[in-house]
């Protein structure tokens, strides 16, 4: 059952993925582009993720604990500190070069396109990488979402 | 190169990621961030840690396959950028979400979602430096 229910959450995620035009960057570089072949779809997946989401939210935290696990996994962190803004910029930056962001381009791999397994390739040794400094400074614990 | 604007399958597509988001959240308790599940797949602190990720990751990859059982053809995947810019933008990509703790779906979904500070902080600041570089590569340095 808890297999099952993954691969579907999963699946839904896949096909709304696809059909919203975040695997596709074109698209996305395209939202990006005011000055240029500006294309606002974006903002629509956006605007019904987070609504469907915020809505959803309400009615699923407001129990003590999921239908299928312990406890709620929710960030603790609250830090508005220079490794999350830093970190937003660069994803930015690596987003705006490549069209594809992780959410994007994960469900994309099942498309066999080649152009999905390198950007995913590098994506991993961009965490790897930033793994490997995290450590050199080790005050810094990177958290798990 | 041109796209065509698709404000109801976008709306559509965008609704079906908060329903995985909802369901995720409900049913299993976690976040949905792609960050958070490909990170925690290289380094699994529990073999149910690795399972519930792994089955989610398999669930996302037939998304396009079951789009392609549906209507006969493969969601559209136009990359009007070089290999070279997949594999620069990609590493960056991976160190800055590492950094910040989350990407579109992670911060931008479910951390707006949940009103969290952090989140709104992440994703003003990932739109704002995704649409200055890509005024940059097209209409600076003109790739």
């Amino acid at each position: 059952m808890r297999a099952l229910s993954l691969y579907l959450i999963g699946l839904i995620f896949g096909v709304g993925i696809s059909v919203s035009g975040m695997a596709n960057p074109a698209k996305v570089l395209n939202f990006f582009d005011l000055a240029g072949t500006w294309d606002p779809s974006l903002a629509f997946v956006m605007g019904g993720a987070v609504i469907v989401t915020f809505i959803g939210y309400r009615f699923v935290l407001r129990r003590s604990s999921p239908i299928m696990a312990p406890s709620f996994d929710l960030p603790t962190n609250r830090a508005l500190d220079a490794r999350l803004i830093g970190g937003s910029a660069l994803f930015g930056v690596g987003w705006g070069i490549a069209g594809f962001c992780p959410g994007g381009a994960l469900p994309a791999l099942g498309t066999g396109d080649v152009r999905v397994f390198i950007f995913v390739g590098a994506l991993l040794a961009g965490i790897v990488a930033a793994r490997f400094l995290s450590r050199l400074r080790p005050s810094r614990a990177v958290p798990s979402t | 190169m041109e796209t065509a604007f698709t404000p109801l399958q976008s709306l559509g597509g965008g609704a079906l990621i908060g329903l995985a988001a909802v369901l995720l959240m409900g049913l299993h308790g976690r976040i949905m961030g792609a960050t958070g599940i490909l990170s925690g797949l290289l380094s699994p602190v529990s073999r149910s840690d690795f399972s519930w990720r792994a089955f989610l990751l398999l669930g996302m990859v037939s998304g396009p396959v079951l789009i392609m059982l549906l209507t006969g053809q493969l969601p559209a995947g136009q990359v009007p950028v070089s290999t070279v810019m997949l594999l620069v933008g990609g590493a960056i990509v991976g160190l800055g979400v590492t950094f910040a703790s989350g990407c579109t779906s992670g911060h931008g979904v479910c951390g707006l979602a949940r009103l969290s500070p952090r989140s709104i902080a992440a994703v003003l600041t990932f739109m704002a430096s995704t649409a200055l570089t890509v005024f940059i590569v097209r209409h600076v340095i003109g790739v």
